[in-house]
This record gives structure tokens, sequence and C-alpha cells, in this order.
């Protein structure tokens, strides 16, 4: 029965922190597409790309985070996901791998992190060497109301 | 064929395909209750229009059935093999039915008392109706077991086609004409079964293919489609189109490759296949007509009118999404022509019309748009009304109105909250009007006109384009990112530069750009600044220093508010798919959506009126963007450009821009002092400076804005404290001044403002300009001389008011002959009239002659002006009776004229 708990996640690199998404919400993964920038978009909106004809928006996950920039960004990689029938390209550091965990390990987000990580964080697993934070993406794209507050 | 009953054809073919195959699925599963409320409900829908068709045979056998189907349904009555039959065979005959309903548009003559007699023995139980021999299939069978069968019987009653067609291999031809044919969407999401399942639908229309197996069997030239299905195929076609750029692109380079005469064939069927979709979304107007017959009859009844609807080019297709978005302006629009437009019909025959009053629907191409016209044959608008109504819901002032045309009065309808219906009726008048039809039409990119004639009707016409999906647009570069323009608002492309080497120079009014184009002063907004790109546009001009150089103006025109976008580039034109941009950008109104270039990258679609109504803050600085409207209809004739500035004091005031010719900002500290007066070094001329009162304060440093006049080799300059806006308004001076510099006071923009006397400030300036003796006016000690100044264009009565004003006339005008004439008839008498030659109505010639036959003016001199000064008009002029004749734009000697016939006249008295 315990396979009815795993879960298994797309792991995912931003500034050295581990994050996980739910494989099954990952259409793609890219690397180094051309990106148009949107002037006048939010600051986590980077711009959008052609993916195959279709027109993604890219976000900016480090920004959504309140993180800095990456230094150079020709080393990114991009995630793509969909919500509510439109694809986004979640711009992140690196792709890691496949890993299946058990709902049950997963403990809740812990209440003293930064506001927008906990915004985002559907809760954190407790790897042997590291923490992983589960992304939500629904969270994660609904940043108009937070980055009203931030401007 | 009649579209409605051929529609009616084709779904209800469908229809019965359905309800056969799904009574074989009943008859296997009774306790199936989806099966039953869906086959009850399609026969009802048969029913139902067949009554709306006039289809009587058609309906009772329908309506038999559906009492059978109610019995089942309500469990009344037991699914049985006999009952099924019966049902079945009342489809039949249906099917029968209207297959002569295809080939000779009517139903056949028969009888089929027989068959109902016995739906009804079996749904009313008269005979021995319900036999429980049939004994219900047993409860054990599972869910997963049953829908097998249901696919299989459905499949078997789909009667399989000889050649299995399936979706993927309908030809594009049949794709298209299905199109053509197809319904609306409203249609498609009536019958949700059919267009869930693609597969189900194409199979079902297959069927009665079989049946008759004739040819032109109408049912089977069209088939549905979803269209979200046809929008995936767009997008499919598109990434072809995209990926056979790639391939031209490549093999562009190389000569004579084996690649080459595939890829051209590629090339070929890609675009036909491209161009073929496109069809796919075209539908014809008519559609959204179909429902107007029945509107105007109703109407015609509820308001005891008669009336004839016309419809004209019915087949002219245009975007389905287009369609639907002018659908409901366009019924809005015929009832109003109904209710407000055609008169009843004995008001109509007391007027001499016929007594069924007509409206007209017009449909065609033009360009790249499609034209539709509705025109009554009414009473027309009441300009009166619509002027009171206009005063009473304070639109405008009595004064305004007494300047506009009857066509700017009639355009008020269009307003928000304006209905000239002075009861609400049901059919209109609760004051969603034109305006909501306006707005409509102007969401698609349309316009919408309207011309008048009281008392003969009116006509509206539409245009709009003929697809949203496919624009062709204006690709620009700003600050290195590329974006594109819908070309249906560019009005015109314009060179320019910052410095005044070339013809079209930028200029700025307080940091606003501005541009001379031909008779207009055209606001300017740089297309970095709108979207904050100006960051990136200082290091690129850092770097090449060519920022000012040269810059491209594309104008922009939206509504009747035209602009120029400054941008750094202009590529080539392109057509694109529209593709709405991501729900989280939604709020971007600058954006009307973005789409993939040829190239494949990402370009954002610049949204016209989202600039404008950015720009209108950028550019006018206090929120009055609707009213900086250049105008183009009116072209002037009423209103005049404004130059509203500040000088001394908070108050505006406002000078027309034609006697302005430059705008500049000087350096405080370049001004000097000549003779008591301020000048400064200009052009390589010394100009002086004036100032309207002494409240202006020069700046201690930096740059003071100035105005300058100038004529002929003469400039000077008005200090001013700050340049406002350039604002289109119609000049009334409501109360002269008798305080010097200024003409009096208008509204300019609601606003109170003071009309600078241009004439006085030259004065001041020159004070030797009109000082001569030669042209001071005559008996100058007290009493004015009164002039009569005719002339039909409003800038060059502007222009000479002020200065024969200043030269101590009083001064009356008047806009031609007529009117002149009309002066004297309430007895006015003047010293002197000027007179223009070229005027409406009646000329300068004809006017003179008329001044010379009558009494009252008989020894009033005429002064001719004309811009025509050869010795054949000068000697026509004096035949005539014209005292002196002056070159119109000849000031010194006009006055000096003036000034000697005054004297002339005045001696002989």
């Amino acid at each position: 029965m315990s396979d009815n708990n795993l879960q298994e996640y797309v792991t995912i690199l931003i500034a050295d922190q581990l994050f996980g998404i739910p494989v099954l919400e990952v259409h793609d993964v890219l690397r180094g597409l051309s990106l148009t920038k949107i002037p006048l978009a939010p600051a986590e909106v980077a711009g959008a790309l052609n993916l195959r004809g279709r027109i993604v928006t890219a976000i900016n996950v480090r920004k959504r985070l309140g993180l800095p920039e990456l230094e150079s960004e020709e080393k990114g990689m991009s995630i793509v996901v969909e919500h509510h029938g439109e694809p986004y390209s979640l711009m992140i550091d690196n792709v890691g791998e496949v890993l299946g965990l058990n709902l049950d390990d997963l403990q809740p987000t812990p209440v003293t992190l930064n506001t927008c990580w906990k915004e985002v964080s559907g809760g954190v697993y407790r790897l042997e060497d590291k923490l992983l934070v589960v992304l939500q993406i629904e969270r994660l794209l609904d940043f108009a109301g937070s980055s009203n507050i931030a401007a | 064929m009649d579209d409605l009953l051929s529609e009616f054809l084709t779904e209800t073919n469908e229809n019965i395909g359905i309800v056969d195959a799904s009574l074989v699925v009943l008859e296997q599963d009774p306790s199936d209750e989806s099966q039953i409320d869906n086959i009850f409900r399609l026969v009802h829908t048969i029913k139902g229009t067949c009554g709306f068709l006039g289809l009587p045979r058609l309906e009772a056998v329908a309506h038999a059935g559906e009492n059978v189907l109610g019995k089942i349904r309500d469990k009344e009555l037991t699914v049985t093999a006999d009952v099924v039959t019966i049902i079945l065979e009342a489809m039949d005959v249906i099917k029968d039915i209207l297959a002569t309903i295809e080939e000779t548009e009517g139903e056949p003559a028969g009888n089929d008392a027989d068959l109902i007699a016995r739906l009804n023995d079996v749904a009313f139980g008269t005979a021995d109706a319900a036999p429980s021999k049939v004994e219900p299939i047993s409860e054990n069978i599972d869910a997963g077991s049953a829908t097998e069968d249901e696919l299989e019987a459905a499949f078997l009653a789909a009667e399989g086609p000889d050649e299995e067609v399936r979706p993927g291999e309908v030809s594009l031809e049949e794709l298209e004409a299905a199109f053509l044919a197809a319904e609306g969407p409203d249609d498609v999401s009536a019958a949700p079964v059919v267009t869930n399942e693609e597969a189900t639908a194409v199979e079902e229309t297959k069927s009665p293919t079989e049946r008759t197996a004739k040819e032109s069997s109408i049912s089977n030239q069209s088939i549905r489609v979803n269209v979200q299905m046809l929008e995936n195929l767009m997008t499919m076609v598109s990434e072809l189109v995209l990926t056979r750029n790639q391939l031209l692109q490549m093999v562009r380079g190389m000569d004579d490759n084996e690649f080459t005469v595939p890829l051209q064939r590629l090339s070929h069927v890609t675009t036909e296949l491209q161009e073929g979709l496109m069809k796919t979304r075209m539908q014809p107007i008519g559609n959204a007509w179909s429902k107007l017959p029945r509107i105007v009859r109703d109407l015609s009844h509820e308001l005891g009118k008669k009336i004839d609807l016309v419809m004209h080019g019915a087949e002219t297709e245009l975007d389905r999404q287009v369609l639907e978005m002018i659908k409901d302006p366009l019924t809005h629009m015929v009832r109003n022509s109904a209710d407000h437009g055609l008169e009843i019909p004995t008001d109509r025959t007391a007027t001499g019309k016929l007594e069924t009053g007509k409206i007209v629907l017009d449909a065609y191409h033009e360009g790249g748009h499609i034209i539709i016209k509705i025109t009554d044959d009414g009473r027309g608008l009441n300009s009166e009304k619509i002027k009171k109504k206009v005063l009473e819901s304070g639109l405008a002032s009595e004064a305004e109105l007494e300047g506009m045309s009857t066509q700017q009065i009639q355009n008020f309808i269009m307003r928000p909250g304006f209905s000239t219906a002075e009861k609400i009726t049901n059919v209109s008048g609760r004051g969603v009007g034109m305006d909501v039809v306006r707005s409509n039409i102007e969401k698609i990119g349309g316009t919408i006109a309207l011309t008048s004639e009281e008392g003969k009707g009116s006509t509206f016409t539409i245009k709009i384009p003929l697809t949203l999906a496919i624009v062709s647009a204006l690709i620009v570069e700003c600050c290195g990112e590329r974006f594109a323009v819908p070309q249906t608002s560019v009005v015109e492309l314009v060179r320019a530069s910052a410095d005044s080497s070339s013809d079209n120079t930028i200029e700025m009014i307080n940091d606003s750009p501005v541009l001379r184009l031909r008779d207009h002063l055209l606001p300017l907004v740089h297309l970095n600044d709108i979207l904050r790109l100006e960051t990136a546009a200082d290091e690129v001009a850092d770097q090449s220093e060519v920022k000012g150089a040269e810059e491209f103006i594309v104008v922009i025109q939206v509504g009747s508010f035209v602009f120029g976008i400054i941008v750094d580039r202009v590529f080539d034109t392109e057509e694109i798919v529209v593709k709405p941009i991501a729900p989280i950008l939604k709020n971007l109104s600058i954006f009307s959506g973005n789409t993939i270039l040829g190239d494949g990258s990402v370009i954002m679609i610049l949204d016209p009126n989202g600039i404008a109504a950015m720009s209108g803050d950028a550019v006018v600085g206090s929120g009055h963007t609707e009213k900086v409207e250049t105008n183009q209809g009116a072209k002037g004739d009423e209103k005049i450009a404004l130059l509203v500035f500040r000088a001394g004091g908070q108050d505006p005031k406002a000078v027309p821009l034609s006697l302005v010719a430059r705008l500049e900002e000087i350096e405080v500290a370049a001004i000097e002092k000549a003779n008591g007066k301020m000048v400064v070094q200009y052009r390589g001329q010394l100009m002086p400076l004036t100032m309207i009162d002494d409240d202006v304060k020069i700046v201690e440093s930096g740059r003071q804005p100035v105005l300058v006049f100038s004529d002929q080799d003469r400039t000077m300059g008005l200090i001013v404290d700050e340049i406002v806006d350039i604002v289109e308004d119609h000049l009334n001076i409501e109360m002269t001044s008798d305080k010097d510099g200024y003409i009096g006071s208008a509204v300019v923009r609601d606003k109170a403002t003071d009309i600078v006397d241009v004439g006085f400030c030259l004065q001041k300036c020159f004070g030797k300009w009109f000082g001569d003796t030669d042209t001071r006016p005559f008996g100058a000690d007290g009493q004015k001389q009164k002039i009569l100044l005719v002339d039909d264009s409003p800038f060059f009565r502007n222009m000479l008011v002020p200065l024969l004003k200043t030269a101590g006339y009083e001064v009356s005008t008047a806009e031609n002959g007529v009117d002149a004439l009309k002066m004297r008839d309430h007895g006015k008498s003047f010293d002197i009239i000027i007179s223009d030659i070229e005027m409406p109505e009646m000329d300068g010639f004809q006017f003179a002659e008329e001044v010379m036959g009558d009494e009252r003016w008989k020894d009033t001199p005429i002064v001719a002006l004309s811009s025509h000064t050869t010795q054949r008009d000068f000697d026509r002029g004096r035949d005539v009776g014209f005292s002196d004749y002056v070159a119109k734009f000849d000031r010194d000697s006009l006055m000096s004229v003036l000034s000697q016939t005054l004297r002339i006249s005045g001696s002989a008295k």
C-alpha cells in the first residue's frame, strides 16, 4: 500500500537549495532558448519564448523567491509546467534527478521561512544529506499580489 | 436552398443517426437512463425545429414519437423490442420526409395517421401495449462490458460506410467545403454530444450518404468539427510554416541544391494548407443576419409599421470571431432603424413616401476590410432634438453647438447615455445605445460612420477587419527589442531627425515631442518611454551617439486621435497570427497579444489603443486624453488649434497655433538689452522679446520657453512661463477684454482661457509697424471705424481679426457673402468691407455686385482680398465695384489700403 503514497519529484537546484516539482507536472526541460523581453511585465516575468509553436511565458524563479540573479544567464535551465492550460517556463539553475518520496514523510513548511518562500512551499522532505522544498506551481505563479506589495 | 433549412437538414440527419444508434443500445440495456434522456432530448429538438420551420407532417410524427419516449423516460412504459421498433419506424419516416425536403424543399404530401395512431397506442396504452414478455436484461452486467456493447452497437447502427473515412483523411477540400457551410459556434454548443466526439460526428454524417446514395446531398456536404480542433490544426500549420521558413533559409545560401525542388513543392503545399485552413474560419455574414427578418417582422407588428428588410451581400465572408462580435451590434442597429428611423405608415404617406419603410443591409469587401451599411429611408436624425438632448445632458454648451456642423451634431448619438427616443419603449431607448455599438465595433478594430438627412433617412457604415486571427503587422525596433504594430492603425511612416537638417524635425514642447506634419501638429511619444526601456536606450545612445540623429515615427490613428510613436528602426510588414498573452500578463493593456515570427522568435504585439491611453497621460499630462482629438474628419473647419500656455499667473492663456512660427527655449543668459528692450540673437538676427504682462517672471538661470511669431523678415518672441498643451477647440470669444494684450476669454477645453492678442505683442515690439501716419486708421480720434471681414477660412479670420483690432478697428466677421448680406438685412452698417474672393455659396464678385446693387450698403467701400492677384483679377474686381484689391498675405499694404480707402470715402461724405 505504500506505493499509493509514493510521489515522484523532479529535483531542481536554485541557489544551492534543492526543490522538488511533482514529476507529472513537468512537461519539458529546456536549455538556452532565446527570450523575448516583455516590457512593463512584473519583474518575475523574464519574457516569452517559442516552444514548438507555443508561446511560453518564462518566470524568473530566483526573482520570485527574492534571490539574487544568476551570474551568467547562459548556464540556467528551464522547466516547463502548465497552469490553467497555459505553459510557463520556470528558469532555474539546474535540474537534478527524479526522486520517489513517500508523502507520509512530508513535513510542514517551517513557519519561520521568508514570506515568499512560505507562499510557494508545499512542505519539506528531509533527505539524507539535504532538505528538499516542494514547490507549489500554482502559488509560484500567483505573484500578482505579492509583487505589488514588494513594489 | 434556404440556409436555415439546409442547416436543419444537416442537424436533423445527424440527430436521427444518433437516435438510431442510441435506441439500439437502449433496447439492450433498458435501465440506461442517460440514453433515454438523450434520445428524448434529440427527438424533442427535431419536433421543435419542425414546428419553427413550418413542417407539420414532420412535426406530427416527431411529436407522436416523443410521446412514446416521454412515457419511457417517466418509467410508465418498459422498453421492449416492439416499442423500439415502432420508434425506429417513426425515425425512418422522418428520414424519408427529410430526403424529400432536401430534393423539393417542401414536405411530401401524404399521411402518417396510421403510424401516429400506432405510436399513440403504445404511448397511451389503448392497445395491448407494454408487453412484459421481454425480460429486462439481467442486472449483473458490469459497467465495462456494457460500454463495449454500446460501442459496438453504435458502430453497427452507423451502418459502416464503404470507404471508412477517418478524420485524418478528410481532404482539405472537403474540410473547406464543410466549413463554408458549417454553422456558427452557437449551433455547435447546441448539440454538445456531436461536437464532443468528432469521430462519432464524422461517422454519423457519413451514414446518410449510404442511405440516400445521391449526389448533391446537402446533409453530407458539411461535417462539424470542434473549433478547438481547428485551432490546434492552425497551431500545427503555423509550426509547419516556421519549419519551412527555416529550411528555406538554410537552402538559400547554396545554389543548385538537390533539396531545392522538393522544398519548393513543400513550400507551395504549406502555403496552400495554411490558406485553406484560414478559410475554414471564414463564414458568410448572412449567418449574423439570419435572425434579423424575424426580429424585423416582430418589430413591425409591435410598432405598427410596415417594414421591408432588404439584404445584399449575405455571402460576404468574414472571420467567425469577428462575426460573433458584430452580431449584437448589428441587431441593435437594425432595431434602432426600425424603431427610431422609420415612421409609422400614416406619417410616411403624409410626407409622400411609400407606406412601407425600407431597411437595407449591405455587405461587401473593400481592401482588407468588410463594409457593412445599414440604410433606412425613415425620418433621419433630427438635429434640433439632438441639440436639445445634448444641452440637457450637458455634453456641450449652446455656443459649442452653434459652431458645429450637422454631421458633428448627429455624431452625438454615439456618445454614452444618449438616446433620442422620447419614450422608453420595449424596443429601444434604454440609454444603452449607439455608444455600446460603437465601442463594440472599435474593440475589434473597426470604425462606424453615420450620415443622415432629415426626412430622407440615415446610413450607418461599419468598417471592420476581415479577421482578427491574422493581421498584417509592422515590425519596429526600439532599444534592441522588436515589436509588432497592427497595420490597420498605422496611417503613415515619417522619418525625422532631432536637428533641423531635414524637413521633418522633432520639436519639444515642455519635454513633450511634437512634429509638424503638413497642416497638423502631431503629438509624439517615445516607445522606449512608454515601455520604460529608457535605461537600455541611454546605454545605446551613449555607445553609438546616434540617438537623435534620425528617428522613425509611426503615425497611428486610434478612433479620431492621431499620434506618432518614435521608434529606432522600422522593418518589414509581416502577416502574423495573433495569440493571446498569458493570463498573468493580462493587465498589460499595452499589448494586444503576441506571436511567433517567421524566424521563430516571439514578438509582442502593441495595442494602439493601450498606447493612446498611456500616451494620453504622457502627452497631455493631465488626463484630458479623450479631448486631444486632432479630429481629422472635421479638418479644422470648425475647430482651430490653440497653443495653451501659462504666462503670469496660473490662468491658462492661448493663442491660435497657426500664428506661432516656432516654439523655442532660450538660455536666459543669452537675453540682452538693446534700446531698453529685451532682445536675443536668433538665427543671425536680433529678435525682440516681450511679455504679455509684467507678472511674467524670467527664471534666473536656465532656459525660458518662448513663442516665436514671425512675419516675413521680422520675428519676435513672447516670453511665457510654461507651454501647457496644444488643443483643438472652438474659438468662441465669449467675453471681450478691455485689457491690453488680450482679445478676450474663451472656453478652451472646459477652462476659461485668455486669448492673447498677437497683434498687440507685435505692436509692442515693433511700435513703428502700425505706427506710420499712412496706415493710421482714419478718424482715429476716439470713434472706431467698423470693418466687416468676409472670409470663409477660419484661420484667416483668426489671423486678421486681432491685427485689425490692434490697428484700431472694430471688426465683425462673416463666413461668406450670404451671411454678410444677412447682416445687412439686420440693419447693420460698416465703414468698410474686406471680402475674400473664393468662398462657397457666393463668391466675392457676386457679393460685391449684391452690395453695389442695393441702396443700403451702396456707399460702403469694399476691398477685395485674394491670393489671385493678376491684372485680370484686378480689372474684374474693379468692374464689379471693389474699391481696391489686395493680395492676401500682404499685411502692410492691406493696412495702408484700408486707411486710404477710408480717408477717401470719409472725405467724400
